[in-house]
């Protein structure tokens, strides 16, 4: 692997890169994301914005108390969002644990929804505390039963202790397992590694050891996405873009609810990675309880009024 | 895939603005005998006409406020002021939609700024002075200070209503009675606020307000029933005022020009210093006495600031002040807009390279894209006069002690930023330069109770925090006033 030339693979070089990023002010860069907050997006621009915040949904049921019935309702949503509307677009793809890979693969098959991929997290999700033997087997398992997106997770203790080259090395390993079959997506859980200059370095480390995307959360640990952490990683993503030729994906996932929340999610891509980033390929959401309220906002641009909840199915 | 941002217009039907306006002399509105009319700079409708005040006006607003000194606001117990500063704020903040819509169309600065910043400031700085009405005694500015008497107060146009709070509520607080003269082109929301002072029941006289043009401002400058001056506008008003009353017992603060550096070292946080640079000079269109409007850049750092500069100035969105999602409006008036232009064009004839955006800027109303000037030296005109308006000068510098001399090397000194992330260099820096602000990996932020003010030829005395009180205050020394 060739690093994209700016580093030779050794952690001592990867620490001379992450050295030499600079800082991140907190003050400045919380600052930022709020005043982007206030953007005011109406009428046809976001009519605009919630079709493309529906089909960029990663649309996720991670419980212990999933089933196959419960999969293949979440399979039905996801390529079919309202089911008296067909121009509402499918979701950016469903995400599920390993064992449910393969339900849901055969299900969206089965219904028309062969374009939705489907998304597995692994390597011991959400805490990542296996052996790497595990993760490895763990991942290939995945792509075995049909996912075509990893979500994986860094090792956040490792991190933290500064062991920057294990973190490194266990990304290119699954990277590797990936190889053309899955798309990687490289999760930090932000809210572990708490400081925005940890977000920061995550974001480079992840990007250079072969990540297609870099994702916020879990969605079990809260704080997940907030703007700021958002804010960060885009613009590691659009420095990494002038650096190397190559676009790097962004995934905010957990408290993303509302159809506020994901336009304002919207409004930082486009005000900071740029509008090349407003595609289902670059930038995801990842979610469970926004969907519904982005289709509740649909219908209410084209009726005028708020339906009741019972108009939008519970799946 | 593009996202465009449908136009999402702040509706102007919460203002009313009447055709006439009148001075408000001692409680109640009076019309003047001459008017000149104020315009919407971002479309050069007229919005009004408004009084000249002459001397005879003048005359009769400060015998009102010198009769309300006397017989009622200096009899009041502090407690008492207090309530009235107390009332003021909460009816400001009640009406703050209304004050913003108002001032957006006055001064054309966007309505983001108006309903975020200035009226939002303008509430908290008659709160914060409420709350020291009447805890003088224990301020530690002598024992029971007492206050001048008549304040006669010249605002300008960039911050219409903040720039009156920060005059108003100090005096009032100490004790002082007020004679105002809004900015010529900006007096609307400073005549809503004589109804303000109306619904708060304020007593008559204790506020008044004159409109009109320079020479109602000298007039006032000038009345012997004066006690105090504050000032704050363009250092060569501020001269001529330090002339007319340097053979009298006047006291005077004087807020003036400035030419504000922003050093960015090489280890500062880029994306937030790019941020702060934006912010520095494009907050309100530039028009901002302690902007950053010259970029002091460590040179090893200098051209990966000015490309994502360039990148990030792309994105502001200039145009109409209602909108929502304006983030750089117009500018205040026909003659800034030439001053801008002339200066921005010396620029150029002293051979600095000159950059701006794409920008589809209106036919009607007074329009100047965001714009940077890089290879600027201290020998340029650029680097050296205040242009009031979006303009930025890049000036780079090899060594951080080089970084000071230059900052300093400037008959000005109100504020200065430092970009750094290392703690010793900013406390380093902030001990060598000399301006009256200092913000460390910040710009343009303000606060209640922070003191304001400048070195050099950028004014006298503070405004704000304990050191503004001062400046009302017999006594009061702390300040640096005259």
């Amino acid at each position: 692997m060739s690093f994209y030339g700016l580093i030779d693979g050794s952690e001592k070089s990867l620490r001379n890169f992450l050295d030499q990023l600079s800082g991140v002010d907190q003050v400045g860069a919380e600052s930022r994301a709020a005043m982007l907050a206030t953007r005011s997006i109406k009428t046809t621009s976001k009519r605009w914005a919630i079709d493309t915040a529906i089909s960029m949904v990663d649309l996720t049921t991670l419980e212990g108390a999933d089933t196959p019935g419960k999969v293949k309702a979440l399979c039905n949503k996801a390529v079919r969002p309202d089911p008296t509307d067909s121009t509402v677009p499918s979701v950016g793809a469903i995400c599920v644990y390993n064992d449910m890979v393969s339900i849901a693969r055969t299900h969206l098959d089965s219904i028309g929804g062969e374009k939705v991929p489907v998304a597995a997290v692994s390597t011991a999700f959400p805490s990542g505390r296996a052996s790497m033997d595990v993760k490895i087997r763990d991942t290939q398992d995945a792509i075995d039963a049909g996912a075509a997106e990893i979500d994986m997770v860094i090792d956040r203790g490792a991190f933290l202790s500064g062991n920057l080259g294990l973190v490194f090395d266990e990304i290119v390993k699954i990277r590797e397992v990936c190889g053309e079959k899955a798309h990687l997506k490289v999760i930090f859980e932000t809210g572990e590694l708490v400081t925005y200059d940890n977000v920061r370095k995550a974001s480079y480390l992840a990007m250079l050891a072969g990540a297609d995307f870099i994702k916020t959360s879990t969605g079990k640990v809260a704080p997940a996405a907030t703007p700021p952490v958002v804010l960060v990683m885009l613009e590691a993503v659009r420095d990494f873009y002038s650096l190397t030729g190559r676009r790097i994906g962004v995934k905010p996932a957990g408290g993303i609810r509302t159809t506020k929340d994901a336009i304002k999610q919207l409004v930082l891509v486009n005000e900071t990675a740029g509008p090349e980033w407003l595609t289902p390929e670059l930038f995801r959401i990842g979610a469970s309880a926004l969907l519904n309220d982005l289709l509740m906002q649909r219908m209410k641009m084209d009726d005028g009024y708020y339906a009741s909840p019972n108009y939008v199915t519970i799946d | 895939m593009t996202f465009e941002y449908a136009p999402a217009l702040e509706s102007r039907a919460i203002v009313t603005i009447k055709p006439k306006y009148g001075h408000f002399i001692n409680g109640a509105f009076v019309s003047g005998k001459k008017h000149f009319p104020t315009i919407n700079p971002a479309t050069e409708e007229i919005l009004s006409h408004l009084s000249l005040g002459s001397a005879s006006d003048i005359d009769k607003a400060v015998a009102a406020a010198q009769k309300a000194y006397t017989k009622t606001w200096s009899k009041l117990s502090g407690k008492e002021r207090g309530k009235y500063l107390y009332r003021i704020a909460r009816i400001l903040q009640e009406r703050a939609r209304e004050f913003a819509v108002l001032e957006t169309l006055d001064n054309g600065k966007p309505i983001r700024e108006t309903r975020d910043i200035d009226i939002p400031l303008v509430a908290a700085h008659f709160f914060y002075h409420a709350g020291w009405a009447d805890k003088l005694d224990y301020a530690g500015l002598g024992q029971s200070p007492q206050p001048y008497g008549v304040a006669g107060q010249i605002i300008p146009w960039n911050f219409p209503l903040l720039m009156l709070a920060w005059k108003v509520a100090p005096a009032l607080a100490t004790g002082n009675t007020v004679v105002l003269k809004p900015a010529e082109t900006t007096s609307l929301t400073a005549l809503l606020f004589a109804e303000v002072c109306q619904q708060a029941e304020l007593p008559d006289g204790v506020v008044n307000i004159v409109t009109g043009d320079g020479s109602t401002g000298a007039t006032l400058v000038n009345h012997p029933g004066v006690h105090k001056i504050a000032f704050t506008g363009s250092t060569e008003v501020g001269k001529k005022i330090a002339r007319a009353i340097a053979a009298t017992d006047k006291k005077a603060t004087l807020e003036l020009g400035g030419k504000g550096a922003n050093i960015v070292f090489d280890d500062a946080p880029v994306d937030e210093a790019v941020e702060g640079i934006v912010n520095g000079i494009f907050f309100n269109q530039g028009h901002v006495c302690c902007a950053g409007s010259r970029l002091i850049l460590q040179e090893s750092i200098a051209e990966e600031i000015i490309e994502k500069l360039k990148v990030r100035m792309a994105k502001i969105r200039v145009g109409d002040p209602l909108d929502k999602n304006t983030d750089l409006g117009a500018i205040n008036s026909r003659e800034q807009l030439t001053k801008i232009q002339e200066l921005a064009a010396v620029g150029d004839a002293e051979g600095a390279q000159r950059w701006s955006p794409q920008c589809n800027l209106s036919e009607k109303g007074y329009w100047f894209a965001p714009t940077i000037f890089t290879g600027v030296t201290q020998a340029h005109r650029i680097a050296q006069e205040e242009i009031f308006g979006p303009v930025l000068s890049v000036i780079t510098f090899r060594t951080p002690q080089e970084g000071i001399d230059k900052a300093n090397n400037t008959p000005f000194g109100l504020s200065a930023g430092i970009w750094s992330e290392k703690g010793s260099r900013t406390l380093w820096a902030s001990q060598q330069l000399r301006a009256g602000v200092i913000w460390a990996n910040t710009f343009n932020k303000f606060d209640p109770t922070s003191p304001f003010g400048g070195y050099k030829e950028s004014g006298w005395g503070r405004e704000g925090g304990k050191h503004g009180l001062a400046a009302y205050l017999k006594n009061g020394k702390e300040s640096g006033a005259k």
